[in-house]
């Protein structure tokens, strides 16, 4: 812009001595034909006539523009804006939207690894209370077999020992009976008894 | 034609002539008119046609027309307010009456009417008279406290007041004048050099080289013209907001 304008001055001055040669060769040629300013006949009838015209004509153009024009133009930007305001709540609306279904699968993964440790843990002490209820269970069962076997461990010495008297008194009976004559039963079984008793085993 | 009479006359070109000959002789309609009506036609093509397809993602005439709707918008919305919208309209109007009328004036054999005082003039007075009703029906009788500016000493009234008066009544007038005097001078010198051109084109041998610095200048000057055809429209309208805003707000 002001390189058009330091142009334009440049040439004026250029130009001022040959435009000086042709304002001398034409004296009063500058002003007019007729002389004065046709804007400034105001007595010329045309230039009210004008005036009467360009009201009409701007008055025209003011209802047109006020009626139908500007109204039409607002409404475009209206629904432009509108339109855009549209969009952005929507997209705003979808963001809110993935961000509560993120959060949503957070807390699902958070709440399902919890139900997952939980429920390892509920089987490690369940597997943990049937293994020791097992083991008591087997313990108790092994306790009376053990119990039973020596009862009856008990119950056979006790059978024993008892055969082993009767034995034992047939046997001293019949030595006797072989060395001395025929023993007194009575006198023999005491006489085991004891012997018994002396080894400590009645 | 200018040349062949030897003399620059550069002020025929503002003279009024009937348009369509009897027909306009008949009803005054001159060449003056002719261009306003032209010139609303064009401004009326650009914002109803030019609008036609209500586009979301305009065109580029509907882009020039929301673009100017939005330039006159903001500026009345900025200088008068929210309560300036009920005047936008005639801001708008005038803008591009102004803007139009300025620019056809720039193509080759049309009329620039902004050029005649009393269009502008017209123009100027229809203003005042906008803003003044629009002060009245306001503010009422109140609306003369304008001419005394608040908290100003009781004892310079009589000073104040006639200067305040004048003040108010000079804006038409300079209003106008400052339109009118640009597109005049605009044109005047436009004519001026092109005259030059010929005359200087004539001066035998080195004529043509002599003629081409006038011609340059012209060129431009058309350029510095249609800058000073925005420009005056834009003030002109400008002007107008911040009257109405004196007349919406009072001070």
């Amino acid at each position: 812009m002001s390189k058009t304008i330091r142009t334009a001055f440049v040439l004026a001055l250029a130009a001022m001595p040959a435009m000086a040669q042709v304002a001398a060769e034409h004296p009063g040629a500058t002003t007019g034909s007729e002389g004065g300013m046709p804007q400034l006949a105001f007595g010329n009838p045309w230039t009210i006539a004008q005036v009467v015209w360009m009201l009409i004509i701007f008055g025209l153009l003011y209802y047109v523009m006020a009626r139908y024009a500007l109204p039409q133009v607002e409404g475009v930007l209206e629904a432009r804006r509108q339109r855009i305001e549209g969009d952005l709540e929507s997209a705003q609306v979808a963001k809110q939207q993935a961000d509560a279904a993120l959060a949503e699968l957070q807390a699902a993964t958070a709440k399902a690894r919890t139900e997952a440790q939980s429920a390892i843990a509920e089987a490690t002490q369940q597997a943990q209370a049937e293994a020791t209820a097992r083991g008591e269970a087997l313990n108790a069962r092994l306790a009376a077999q053990i119990e039973a076997a020596e009862k009856r461990i008990d119950a056979s010495r006790i059978a024993a020992l008892g055969a082993l008297r009767q034995v034992a008194s047939d046997t001293a009976e019949a030595v006797v009976g072989r060395l001395i004559g025929p023993a007194d039963r009575g006198m023999v079984e005491r006489a085991v008894d004891r012997e018994l008793a002396a080894r400590g085993r009645a | 034609m200018a040349a062949e009479g030897k003399a620059i006359d550069a002020l025929s070109q503002f003279e009024l002539a009937p348009f369509l000959g009897a027909l306009g002789e008949s009803v005054r309609f001159s060449q003056s008119n002719a261009h306003m009506l032209l010139a609303i036609g064009l401004i009326t093509g650009l914002m109803v046609w030019g609008m036609r397809h209500r586009a979301v993602v305009p065109g580029r005439l509907q882009a020039l027309a929301e673009s100017g709707y939005e330039f006159v918008h903001d500026m009345v919305s900025a200088q008068v307010g929210e309560e300036g919208k009920r005047y936008f309209p005639f801001v708008f109007s005038l803008f591009m009456f102004i803007l139009f009328g300025n620019l056809l004036g720039m193509l080759p054999y049309a009329f620039t009417f902004t050029s005649h005082i009393a269009v502008t003039f017209a123009l100027a007075a229809l203003v005042f008279v906008v803003v003044t009703i629009v002060a009245l029906a306001i503010h009422g009788t109140h609306f003369f406290s304008y001419f005394f500016p608040e908290g100003a000493p009781k004892l310079l009234a009589p000073v104040i007041i006639p200067i305040e008066i004048i003040s108010y009544l000079s804006r038409p007038l300079s209003l106008s004048v400052r339109l009118f005097a640009n597109m005049v001078a605009g044109h005047v010198m436009l004519k001026v050099f092109a005259t030059f051109v010929v005359l200087l084109g004539g001066l035998g041998v080195i004529g043509p080289f002599v003629a081409v610095l006038p011609l340059a200048l012209n060129i431009a000057l058309v350029g510095f013209e249609l800058l000073v055809a925005f420009l005056q429209a834009y003030v002109f309208a400008i002007l107008t907001s911040i009257y109405l805003h004196d007349a919406v707000h009072l001070h």
